[in-house]
C-alpha cells in the first residue's frame, strides 16, 4: 500500500503568511543588491547610471527605481560577464535556447543546483506527484535547463526518473510500459504529437498505460490544447513555467487547483510592466513579467524582461500556498505579430483552432509577401466526411472565427493529417517570409 | 445485397498528390473502376468506385492518408434522351436534393451515380418509380 500523498514538499516555505514572505523578499532583494553591487562590474555601472546604491532599496515598491536587465544584456555580457563568484566555485553551465545569435550563458552554483531542484521538487509535490511516482522526462536533456533541473527534482522525491529525452516515441511508448511510467515531463507540441502517436498505435493509454500525470511547459499553449492533451494522453496536465535566465523550469506551476501558476516568491519577486512604457500594472492587468532572482549565488538578475504576457492573481488560492499566481502566458512580447496593421499573438490563433471540430492538432502560420497571412492547420478524422463542401464549409467558418478574433480575416487552408512538420521539440508555429 | 459505396480521400491539390494515392491502390491490388476529383483551392477530394471499398480505405488508413467511405445510389438508365430527367423529377416530386453526382455509359448500360442526404428514401422512390438500383456486385459486373 502506498503511503499517502504529501500536501507540500515544504510546508512552512510555501505556506508563509505573506507578511513574513515579503520581509523575506526585501531582505533577500538587499542581499542580492548588496551582492551585484560589489561582485558585477555590469551591475555596479547600471546601479550608479540609475543613482541607485543598495541602501537606498527600503521596500519592495523602491524595486521599481532598480534598472532592468534585458536580453539583449545577457548576450552583451556573455560569457560570464554577471557571474558573481569566483569561476572556480560555478558547478554547472546551462545556454539558453535562443534561436539567433550568441545564447545566452546562466551559471549555477552548487546552492544554485539545489535551490532550482528543490523548487521543482515542491512544484511536483503540488500536483499531488510522490515518491512512488516514476518520472519519464521527455523534455532535451543537455544545455537546456528544461530537462537537468526537473531530473533533479524527481530524485529528491524518490521518484523511478527514466532520463528518455524527446523524440523516439515507439522507445517512449515502450519505457512506459515496462516501467508502468505514471508522470511525464515534456512541451505541449510533443505531447499532442506523442497522443496522436498512441492513437494511430491503437494504444488507449487510460487501459494500456498507467500515466496519471503530464508536466508540460516550455512552450505557451492553451487551455483547449490542455485539454486535447489531457483527452489524448488520459492525464491531468498542470501547466508549469520557467526559463532559462531564472534556473529553468520550476519557476511557477500549477496546483492540484489548476487555476494558474504559483510562483515562487521567496526565491523570485515578480513585477507586471506595460511592455513599451516599461510602467508597472496591477495584479490582474495582462503585461509583461519581470522577475529578479532574490536567492541566486552565481548569476543573480535584477528585474529580468522576460518578454513572456501573463498577469498576476492575488487571490488566496485553496491549496492553502501562500505565494502569488499568474495565469497561462499568452504571449511573448517578442512573438506579437502585426499584420495589416493588426496585433495579435499566434496562441489567439491556436486557441480558436482548438475549439474547432474537425480540426486537428497541428497548425502554422504563414506570412508572405505583402502582409498575406495564411493559417495552415490539419484536418482531422472527425472533419472529413468524404464531401469537398463539408470541408470547404469547415474552412470558411474557421476563416470566420479568426477574424472575429484578431479583425482580419486570413486564408485558412486545411491539409491532410501529417502534412505539416511536426515537432518534438520546441513548435515553430510562425513562419514569417513577408518582404515588407 | 451490400451497398455501393465510393472511397473519398481528401489530398492536397498539387503535384503528385494524386499519384501517392494511386500508388498505394495500386500495391494494394485494389482496381479502380471510376474516378473523379474536385478542387477547391488548396485542396481536394478523390472519389474512386473499387471493389473492396473497405479494404482500399484500411490501406490508405494504414499509411496516414485521410479516407472516408460515403454510400451512393447507383441507378441504371436508359441510354436515350430523357432518362436522367425521369431520375431527377422522381427525386424532385419528394423533395430530395441531389448532391454530387455522375454519370457514365459503359458496355451500352447508362449508370448514374447519386450522393444524397437521404439515401434510403431516395432508393425507396426510385424503385418505385420502376427504376434499376444496382447492387455492389451488379455495378462492378458491368
Amino acid at each position: 500500500m502506498s503511503s499517502p500523498d504529501r500536501a507540500y514538499w515544504k510546508p512552512a516555505e510555501e505556506t508563509l503568511p505573506r507578511p513574513a514572505l515579503e520581509a523575506l523578499q526585501l531582505e533577500r532583494l538587499r542581499q542580492t543588491l548588496a551582492r551585484v553591487w560589489e561582485k558585477v562590474p555590469f551591475y555596479r555601472r547600471k546601479l550608479d547610471e540609475a543613482k541607485v546604491t543598495p541602501d537606498a532599496v527600503r521596500d519592495l515598491t523602491d524595486l521599481r527605481r532598480l534598472p532592468f536587465t534585458t536580453s539583449a544584456d545577457l548576450r552583451e555580457t556573455y560569457p560570464a560577464g554577471l557571474l558573481a563568484v569566483p569561476p572556480d566555485e560555478a558547478l554547472r553551465l546551462h545556454t539558453s535556447s535562443g534561436t539567433t545569435g550568441k545564447p545566452k550563458a546562466i551559471f549555477f552554483s552548487r546552492q544554485d543546483v539545489d535551490n532550482s531542484a528543490e523548487l521543482c521538487a515542491r512544484s511536483f509535490v503540488a500536483t499531488g506527484m510522490g515518491r512512488h511516482d516514476v518520472f519519464q522526462n521527455m523534455m532535451t536533456y543537455g544545455l537546456f535547463t528544461g530537462a537537468l533541473v526537473t531530473h533533479y527534482a524527481a530524485e529528491k522525491i524518490g521518484c523511478l526518473v527514466i532520463p528518455a529525452g524527446p523524440g523516439n516515441s515507439d522507445r517512449q511508448l515502450l519505457l512506459m510500459r515496462d516501467f508502468h511510467t505514471t508522470a511525464i515531463h515534456l512541451t505541449p507540441s510533443f505531447a499532442l504529437y506523442f497522443a496522436d502517436f498512441l492513437e494511430k498505435r491503437r494504444v488507449d493509454p487510460r487501459r494500456d498505460l498507467a500515466l496519471r500525470r503530464a508536466f508540460v511547459g516550455a512552450e505557451p499553449y492553451t487551455e483547449e490544447t490542455r485539454r486535447k492533451i489531457e483527452t489524448g494522453l488520459g492525464v491531468r496536465a498542470f501547466n508549469s513555467y520557467g526559463l532559462s535566465e531564472m534556473n529553468g523550469p520550476g519557476v511557477a506551476f500549477e496546483c492540484q487547483e489548476q487555476q494558474g501558476m504559483h510562483l515562487w516568491e521567496d526565491h523570485f519577486l515578480m513585477e507586471i510592466i506595460d511592455p513599451g512604457s516599461g510602467a508597472p500594472l496591477p495584479p490582474g492587468a495582462r503585461g509583461e513579467l519581470v522577475l529578479t532572482t532574490l536567492v541566486r549565488e552565481a548569476m543573480p538578475i535584477l528585474r529580468y524582461r522576460t518578454r513572456d504576457i501573463t498577469s498576476i492573481t492575488d487571490e488566496p488560492c485553496a491549496c492553502g500556498r501562500t505565494h502569488r499566481r499568474i495565469q497561462r502566458i499568452t504571449g511573448r512580447a517578442d512573438d506579437m505579430l502585426i499584420v495589416r496593421g493588426v496585433n495579435f499573438y499566434p496562441q489567439q490563433i491556436e486557441r480558436i483552432l482548438m475549439a474547432v471540430p474537425g480540426v486537428g492538432r497541428n497548425y502554422v502560420i504563414v506570412l508572405e509577401g505583402l502582409d498575406e497571412m495564411t493559417v495552415k492547420v490539419e484536418l482531422s478524422e472527425a472533419g472529413f466526411d468524404g464531401q469537398l463542401e463539408h470541408v470547404v464549409a469547415l474552412q470558411n467558418e474557421i476563416a470566420g472565427l479568426l477574424r472575429a478574433e484578431i479583425l482580419t480575416k486570413p486564408k485558412v487552408d486545411l491539409v491532410p493529417p501529417g502534412t505539416l512538420p511536426i515537432s518534438e521539440g520546441k513548435a515553430k508555429r510562425v513562419i514569417d517570409n513577408r518582404t515588407l | 445485397m451490400s451497398t455501393v459505396r465510393l472511397l473519398a480521400i481528401f489530398v492536397e491539390n498539387k503535384p503528385g498528390q494524386t499519384a501517392r494515392i494511386t500508388k498505394l491502390l495500386a500495391e494494394g491490388r485494389i482496381n479502380i473502376r471510376w474516378v473523379t476529383i474536385a478542387t477547391s483551392g488548396p485542396f481536394g477530394v478523390m472519389k474512386l468506385l473499387v471493389a473492396d471499398p473497405e479494404r482500399g480505405h484500411a490501406i490508405l488508413k494504414q499509411y496516414g492518408m485521410m479516407a472516408s467511405l460515403i454510400d451512393v445510389l447507383p441507378v441504371e438508365v436508359a441510354d436515350q434522351p430523357g432518362a436522367l430527367h425521369e431520375v431527377a423529377e422522381c427525386l424532385a416530386r419528394d423533395n430530395i436534393n441531389l448532391d454530387n453526382t455522375s454519370g457514365f455509359v459503359a458496355n451500352q448500360r447508362a449508370i448514374v451515380i447519386i450522393e444524397t442526404a437521404d439515401i434510403e428514401r431516395a432508393r425507396a422512390l426510385l424503385v418505385e418509380q420502376g427504376l434499376r438500383v444496382l447492387s455492389r456486385e451488379e455495378l462492378l459486373g458491368i
